[in-house]
């Protein structure tokens, strides 16, 4: 792959800013993501779209970024976990996962609360079963989900557990 | 009992690098580029098992990008283990960085440094080998008979316990006089029981990024449960002093054992110096499955005998385990399925200090994956086959499963005498148990599963209910080998240093390693500052394995601390002008009878005022005693007798791992462990085909349990105080584990009056059972 022209050059808007860059066209929305803009919050678990790990919010709808090309983003707004802050203050989400001890090797974290960030924008006051189905695509190996499930509650309320 | 008062440990302190993975700050391996940067990409073998006649890299160097081709013609000949334990390794040296033979599908062929991931998969594709392929084994129960392939045959292949059967290991040993204990039972009962093969699956890939430093040494950041074990194991391979070497484990994503193995460090460190150039070599998640670390397929021959009371007479396990082409852990593992699980149980003549005990494991190589290290380390196998043996001597024998248990575990006190002659390749050390909750887990599990209305539950139509129960144990660290150390050093804000050796995977260690520090300290965890896992900047420890950290490295900190501790009230004497004996060290401050000082103003004087020192301390701390923390399972189960499908409606884990330093750390530590212990009952396996090819290496059909497949779980801290650990603290990560499987198949003969004996329960299994019944 050497034609150079057919790079695309794209804009997006990522975590509120506006980013304009030149991509090939099979680069993954997580290698823009990752390897342009150097946010590394995102993690690659499969490069498959099985695991979850590489979730960002793509106009607030949670999208395996492995899966998608960058210049499927073009004219989007894109969230990655760098942008679940408020002001510097943690989302009550990402609180919840550390009062909870959600939060294990955290490598599926990322991921995970921006799921629950999307669910709850959608629905402030899930069941339980509801929560279990918005985050059964994201594979967590160390928590057995329990502590995860309990933290977006916890969040749900208003930060009590 | 009396219980003292502690401020930091025993609770629920927030991780200390909570923050960072919740905002994504949080720095793993691949989170870092260094300038010119190489990526690495391996070349696998398509066969089972096959010579390579011929390898030709010429095209593949000659490809724009590619800095270095490595083959088995241009790497150091050295046998070594992946196996990433203490020295020296029982496992044996059966592997090299690249070798002239494969010997499974997935085995290294050559590896490749170029100037992008895609020019490195291009230049794999131009090495072009002539194989000479060779029969293969595929099977563990014929690797041993006279027409199986021999696997390994290198010149000094003395190492492998029998090459010429396949054999890379095997072990045995007999206390008492198991023979006349089954003659004089009123009951026999044996049966054999299959394990599977399945994966630790962190969600984090191996990977490792290597550079030279400006002084020209070997730096390598690696995703790794053992760093001072990767130096030491590489350096020999990448022929450099262990002193250039640098072993820096950042935050990984999981690791579950299987990164207490070498993989990737050796061949990204040869390209390093091949090109002088940093290189990162980071696994698929396919590579992961195929090329990586596998627990243990086994069959295991079960067999208990007792008398009609219920009192047990014999007990006896025979492994045949599938170590897959390499040994790595086919010793220490099979080791620990009979040292984790008999010596939970007692003999009817324990009390004239005789138990009669069989234990007998070969570990045979096969032309598929290597297995190695896995959370339960073996003992998941051992549990299944005997906890499954015992529910059903407790069926025949018309008693209730758990008074058949009670009956005959072992108690405070108790001395099992198969620790002291079965060690973790090599003779044990005798252990006296100084801690046992077991009988309290089991009585509040039984109360929070409703055992007994359980039990009595009338059952018929398609839906069956059933409710299992298993007992289990592990042990904390390995005895007289497990060293941990730590250093610490105090500030001038009355904050400290804390270095260790220790390897947090996710674990939490370096938050109870902090807590620990900071009960010593008077101060508050927070205020003790986790540096971890840099050969370089930090003492030693044997890295993350063996249910150690807590127990080992959490001694070594508190000893660190203590003397810490002694040379701030050594100071603080002269400073308040008052006695030792009036001195407490609390809030961050040394308070006195009538003045006090802050932990700061202590450093102060010490660094800039009189007698200059800096005010630091190292310990390291090994154990002799190995407590066993223990645990009770219960799982509530419907097995739909259609499809054959079985689901976990409630599932309980009583645990008692002493003083438990941080409780929602020990539960989180217990509800990963279940998780993984449901997936291996439930759902993964790995299938291959005829030619050794893994038919799933990939999540869509390498089940691993998602949110929605989980039943609820009810965790159970049951509190002990063992003596020699910090705290009174022993472990708790591996444990839960060995529970899901035994649980969940004595829970499935309670509801079909069948016995699977074949792990995972599949619909499948199920089905076949019931028809076969």
């Amino acid at each position: 792959m050497t034609a150079e022209s057919k790079n695309q050059a794209i804009q997006l808007v990522v975590n509120g800013k506006t980013h304009r860059a030149v991509v090939a066209p099979q680069a993954t929305l997580l290698e823009l993501i990752r390897d342009h803009l150097g946010l590394t919050g995102t993690k690659e678990g499969c490069g498959k779209g099985q695991c979850g790990a590489c979730t960002v919010l793509l106009d607030g709808k949670p999208v395996n970024s492995c899966l998608m090309l960058a210049v499927q983003a073009q004219g989007h707004q894109v969230v990655t976990i760098e942008g679940a802050e408020h002001e510097k203050e943690l989302d009550p989400i990402q609180q919840a996962f550390i009062d909870e001890g959600a939060v294990q090797c955290g490598f599926c974290t990322p991921g995970l609360i921006l799921s629950a960030r999307a669910l709850l924008d959608q629905h402030p006051h899930p069941d339980e079963d509801h929560i279990k189905e918005a985050i059964s695509g994201h594979l967590c190996r160390c928590t057995g989900y329990s502590a995860i499930i309990r933290a977006i509650r916890r969040a749900a309320s208003g930060g009590k557990s | 009992m009396k219980r003292p008062k502690y401020r930091s440990v025993g609770q629920n302190q927030r991780k200390v690098d909570g923050e960072a993975l919740v905002t994504g700050q949080a720095r793993y391996v691949d989170d870092i580029e260094l300038r010119g940067m190489l990526y690495g990409k391996i070349l696998r073998s398509p066969h089972a098992h096959a010579r390579i006649l011929e390898i030709d890299a010429d095209e593949a160097r000659g490809l724009p990008g590619v800095h270095a081709v490595l083959t088995h013609h241009n790497v150091p000949r050295i046998q070594y283990t992946t196996a990433g334990q203490g020295a020296p390794e029982p496992s044996p040296k059966d592997t090299f960085v690249l070798d002239e033979k494969v010997r499974y599908v997935g085995d290294s062929v050559a590896a490749v440094a170029a100037e992008t991931a895609q020019i490195a998969e291009e230049a794999l594709k131009k090495i072009k080998v002539r194989w000479e392929v060779l029969p293969a084994v595929l099977d563990m129960e014929q690797a041993m008979t006279p027409d199986a392939p021999r696997i390994h045959e290198m010149p000094s292949a003395n190492e492998i316990s029998n090459p010429e059967k396949n054999i890379a290991a095997q072990v045995e040993v007999t206390d008492g006089d198991p023979e006349r204990g089954f003659a004089e039972a009123d009951l026999v009962v044996e049966n054999h029981y299959r394990a599977g093969r399945v994966h630790a699956s962190h969600t984090e890939p191996h990977i490792c990024i290597t550079c030279l430093d400006e002084a020209g040494r070997l730096v390598v950041r690696t995703s790794t449960q053992v760093p001072f074990h990767v130096r030491r194991i590489i350096a020999p391979l990448v022929n450099l002093p262990i002193g250039k070497i640098r072993v820096i484990k950042p935050r990984i994503g999981g690791g579950f054992g299987a990164k207490q193995e070498v993989l990737l460090e050796p061949i990204c460190a040869l390209l390093t110096l091949k090109t002088g150039r940093p290189v990162r070599i980071r696994l698929t998640r396919e590579e992961e499955f195929i090329s990586s670390r596998t627990r243990h397929a086994q069959i295991l021959r079960s067999k208990v005998g007792a008398k009609s009371d219920g009192t047990i007479t014999a007990t006896e396990l025979e492994v045949l385990a599938d170590t897959g082409a390499y040994g790595s852990h086919a010793l220490t593992v099979q080791c620990n399925t009979g040292s984790k699980s008999l010596p939970l149980y007692r003999t009817h003549q324990y009390r004239k200090g005789v138990n009669n005990v069989h234990f007998k494991a070969t570990a045979v190589y096969t032309n598929l994956p290597v297995a190695g290290a896995i959370r339960g380390y073996g003992a998941p196998q051992g549990f299944f086959a005997l906890d499954s043996t015992l529910d059903e001597m407790a069926h025949k024998l018309k008693m209730d499963p758990i008074d058949f248990r009670l009956k005959n575990l072992v108690r405070k006190g108790d001395s099992p005498a198969l620790l002291e002659k079965l060690g973790e390749g090599r003779e044990g050390v005798k252990q006296i148990l100084k801690s046992c909750g077991v009988r309290e887990c089991i009585k509040r599990g039984m109360a929070e599963i409703e055992w007994q209305q359980k039990r009595a539950r009338k059952n018929g139509g398609v839906v069956r209910r059933g409710v299992g129960m298993a007992v289990l144990q592990q042990g904390s660290g390995i005895p007289g080998i497990d060293m941990g150390a730590v250093t610490i050093k105090l500030n001038e804000d009355g904050s400290f240093n804390l270095m260790t050796g220790a390897t947090d995977l996710g674990t939490g260690s370096d938050t109870i390693l902090a807590q620990i520090a900071a009960e010593v300290l008077g101060t508050a965890a927070d205020k003790c500052h986790v540096f971890s896992s840099d050969t370089d900047l930090t003492p030693y420890d044997t890295g993350a394995y063996a249910s150690s950290t807590t127990y080992i490295t959490g001694m070594a900190a508190k000893k660190a601390a203590e003397e810490i501790r002694r040379k701030v009230l050594a100071r603080a004497v002269r400073m308040l002008s008052e006695k030792r004996g009036d001195l407490t060290l609390e809030n961050g401050r040394v308070k006195g009878r009538k003045k006090s000082i802050s932990l700061g103003e202590v450093c102060a004087d010490a660094l800039y005022e009189h007698d200059q020192e800096q005010i630091m301390a190292t310990a390291s701390h090994i154990s002799y005693d190995c407590p066993p923390p223990f645990a009770a399972h219960f799982a509530d189960v419907a097995v739909d007798t259609e499809t054959g499908q079985v689901r976990v409606l409630k599932y309980v884990a009583a645990v008692d791992c002493g003083t438990a330093i941080n409780p929602q750390l020990a539960e989180g530590q217990t509800l990963g462990g279940i998780h993984m212990g449901l997936g291996y009952a439930l759902s993964e396996e790995y299938q291959f085909d005829d030619r050794g090819r893994l038919m799933n290496p990939r999540f869509l059909d390498y089940k691993i349990l998602s949110a929605s497949d989980m039943p609820e779980i009810k965790v159970i801290l049951v509190p002990t105080f063992e003596p020699t650990g910090p705290f009174g603290a022993k472990s708790v990560s591996e444990i839960p584990t060995n529970g899901p499987a035994p649980a969940i198949g004595n829970a499935i003969f309670h509801a079909l009056g069948v016995r699977l004996r074949e792990v995972p329960f599949t619909p499948e299994r199920v089905l076949k059972a019931l028809r076969n019944a």
